[in-house]
């Protein structure tokens, strides 16, 4: 694998992640572009793993680990929320704002 | 270490400590053990009289020209500022080491019986015990600051010797005025001891004098305000103008108390400063000439308020501020040993006078405690005729009496005729000098004729203390007479201490303390009187003397004296003089009201409620609901709006950090 198409196509991935957490309101589309800019950093580690050494791919089981275990926080907090308020946008969960 | 017996020097203080601990903790566990605590307290001072003599008898077989110091630690050793715990043994400090355990000896025997009945006894022979060892402390001390340790403890145990008796609010209150107008002097002598340290490197007593005519310029600002801020300081523990006004109220404390601290010792500490301190004062002739204008206006001002006090203590307390400031005049002059004779033998004869009071005072509350009555046993107008109930103490009384005002060949007479020819020998320079020569010459008419008025009132004519109470007048025991016994012969021979040469004396005194007093006066300028016009002064001394005591006996009436209780207020002058010019008043008005004013109406209402309180405190709390209020826009609680941000915050972050 080349270096340079990882690492663009990785930089892709996590702006697309970082772009979709920003601009969409659906939490179960925002938590799935969390995992998407995880997943463009595990590509990150793997590709840089060639030039530096074997720690990045042990890395990256770290990571998918903490993803799986994130996943499923993730998902029983949004359900929480959805019995709720009937409703998984984010919009309307706004109850920190002040005033 | 000298090999001789002056190298027990340290076992006089020592002595005196012992006995504080000892006595202090008596005061705690056995407060009852009245014996034992006397025994204590009495007997320390004396072992510490013995030890004073002991080393005076070994120094004379020495006499030598230079202090003997004895470094015992180091005590601040701060880079170029060495100073050790060290005494110094000279022939200025033997003079006053012997006067003080001397007399202390006395007035601690005294005590016995003066405070016998009191239930802080022991607490009164530690305080009194702490006192002498503080005292000895500054008179041996060979710097500055060692100096200033026993000059401040001196003055602590004056505070607490002065509110003994601290469960009426006016004793307490008497010795706080002390401790606050002795603060305001000890203010400038630690400014003067910064620098003194600037100036010379130094506050060591040997070398800070070695150094100074190299480094000073004589009569330059920096001597003059280094004396000036030492003489500051001797105003307040010397009790003179302006500074004097705490004196007449420590009699609050035990009578033996103002005898001991108020009249014999303590407060002639500032003189020996001066006397110290010689070549200081003779670098700067404008000082020396306001230490001696000082001492002869306080001399003359204070002999006038107590002329019309009715106090018998009061009177005392006044004739001492006024004595304190003939030894001003003295050490001004340049007259150090006369200053210093002044010192000894006003020593003798005021202790004298006031223990004989203390005697006169014990009687009339023993008097008024039998028949329950509620009159002032200090009050003058409430004795009278008191020589027929306690001839010892009339008789020793008028022996201080008659030197004090300066009848020869008593001890007063002496010394007070050496400071008023120094003077006036000085006026043949300046005439300021015969100014001040005037001024002490009043106040010896003065002094000779209160000192009369105060005998007559309490001595002779009829008896005002009451029918009742007249039964139960008696002498005091022997334990509180023996001691006015002793000092009574002192009173008498004190004056052979410095017989001057105009009646073939050998001036001793004069002699003995040439090696401390030598480099100051080798500063200045000779001056000497023939012997007609010394013979003439002297006469003029002593008729001023013998017509103040004959005008006395001529002009008052004690037949016309009614008890304190009827007596009606004075009018006019008589009136400004009984309320001391009014000088703690105006004091107060200057001094005390505007200072209260400014702490209430800047200090506290505007700069603690408003600028502290107001603007700093509340100002920051509510600065800080501002600066929230502001940004709470930022709280949206929207998620995205918090992501949003944040990956701004990472860009920036990566855009400083790579570009």
């Amino acid at each position: 694998m080349l270096l340079s198409p990882a690492l663009a196509i990785s930089a892709v991935l996590f702006t697309l992640g970082v772009a979709g957490v920003l601009f969409r309101r659906n939490a179960i589309v925002i938590f799935m572009c969390v995992e998407l800019m995880l997943n463009a950093v595990n590509l990150t580690f793997v590709a840089l793993a060639q030039n530096i050494g074997v720690g990045g791919q042990v890395f990256v089981f770290f990571v998918m680990a903490v993803a799986a275990a994130e996943a499923a926080v993730g998902l029983a907090i949004i359900l929480a929320v959805y019995r709720h308020k009937q409703s998984v946008s984010l919009q309307n969960m706004n109850l920190l704002r002040d005033g | 270490m000298t090999g001789t017996l002056v190298d027990w020097i340290w076992l006089a203080p020592a002595l005196a400590l012992l006995g504080f601990v000892l006595n202090g903790t008596l005061a705690f566990v056995r407060p009852n053990a009245k014996t034992l605590v006397s025994v204590i307290g009495a007997g320390m001072l004396l072992a510490a009289f013995a030890v004073a003599v002991v080393v005076f008898r070994a120094f004379m077989g020495l006499h030598p020209e230079e202090p003997i110091v004895f470094r015992y630690w180091q005590w601040i050793p701060v880079d170029t500022l060495q100073v050790d715990f060290a005494f110094q043994v000279d022939q200025l400090s033997l003079v006053m080491l012997m006067v003080v355990t001397g007399v202390g000896s006395l007035i601690h025997v005294f005590s016995i019986g003066y405070m016998k009945e009191d239930p802080g006894y022991a607490r009164y022979f530690a305080y009194l015990n702490l006192f002498v060892f503080f005292m000895l402390v500054l008179v041996l001390g060979a710097s500055f600051p060692v100096m200033f340790v026993g000059w401040e403890g001196v003055g602590l145990c004056s505070y607490l010797l002065i509110g003994f008796w601290y469960s009426e609010a006016a004793n307490a209150t008497a010795g706080r005025k002390a401790f606050i107008m002795n603060r305001i002097g000890d203010f400038g002598f630690m400014v003067a001891m910064f620098m003194i340290f600037w100036a010379t490197g130094s506050l060591d007593f040997t070398t800070v004098f070695t150094h100074a005519p190299n480094v000073l310029t004589p009569g330059g600002g920096t001597i003059t305000a280094i004396t000036l801020l030492l003489f500051l300081g001797c105003t307040g523990k010397s009790a003179q103008i302006p500074l004097y006004t705490w004196l007449p109220d420590a009699m609050a404390g035990p009578t033996p108390v103002s005898a001991l601290i108020h009249a014999a010792t303590m407060v002639t500490a500032g003189v020996y400063l001066v006397a110290r301190c010689n070549l200081l004062f003779a670098l700067a002739p404008v000082s020396s000439a306001v230490v001696a204008g000082v001492g002869a206006l306080t001399a003359l001002f204070a002999a006038t308020i107590a002329l019309k006090q009715w106090d018998i203590k009061r009177v005392l307390a006044y004739s001492t501020v006024s004595q304190l400031g003939y030894m001003f005049l003295a050490v001004g002059t340049g007259a150090m040993a006369g200053g210093i004779f002044h010192l000894a033998t006003h020593a003798f004869f005021k202790a004298l006078l006031f223990l004989g009071s203390g005697s006169v005072i014990f009687a009339m509350h023993r008097a008024y405690h039998h028949t329950h009555a509620h009159d002032d046993a200090q009050d003058m107008r409430n004795m009278g005729g008191l020589r027929r109930y306690m001839p010892w103490t009339a008789v020793l009384m008028w022996i201080a009496t008659l030197a004090i005002a300066g009848i020869p060949p008593l001890a007063g007479f002496f010394s007070k005729d050496e400071i008023l020819t120094a003077a006036h020998a000085r006026g043949h320079i300046a005439w300021v000098w015969l100014i001040f020569w005037a001024f002490g010459l009043i106040a010896a008419l003065l002094t000779a004729f209160y000192m009369t008025r105060l005998m007559l009132y309490t001595f002779h004519g009829p008896n005002r203390t009451g029918e009742e109470a007249r039964e139960h007048l008696h002498e005091a025991p022997w334990i509180m007479t023996g001691p006015l016994v002793a000092l009574g012969l002192l009173t008498v021979l004190g004056g052979l201490l410095n017989v001057p040469a105009l009646y073939h004396g050998g001036e001793w005194l004069h002699h003995w303390l040439e090696p401390v007093t030598q480099p100051g006066a080798a500063l200045l300028p000779e001056y000497h009187l023939s012997t007609g016009s010394e013979w003439l002064l002297v006469g003029i001394a002593v008729a001023t003397a013998a017509i103040g005591i004959v005008g006395a006996w001529r002009l008052l009436e004690p037949e016309r004296l009614v008890p304190a209780r009827n007596a009606p207020e004075e009018r006019g002058f008589a009136r400004v003089l009984r309320n001391k010019w009014y000088i703690d008043e105006i004091y107060d008005a200057l001094i005390v009201r505007p200072l209260t004013w400014f702490s209430r109406e800047v200090l506290w209402k505007r700069l603690d409620q408003q600028a502290i309180d107001g603007a700093a405190v509340n100002g920051a709390a509510r600065g800080a609901r501002a600066l929230g209020w502001a940004n709470r826009w930022l709280q949206t609680g929207q998620v995205g709006t918090y992501v949003a941000i944040f990956v701004i915050g990472v860009l920036l972050i990566l855009w400083r950090a790579l570009g």
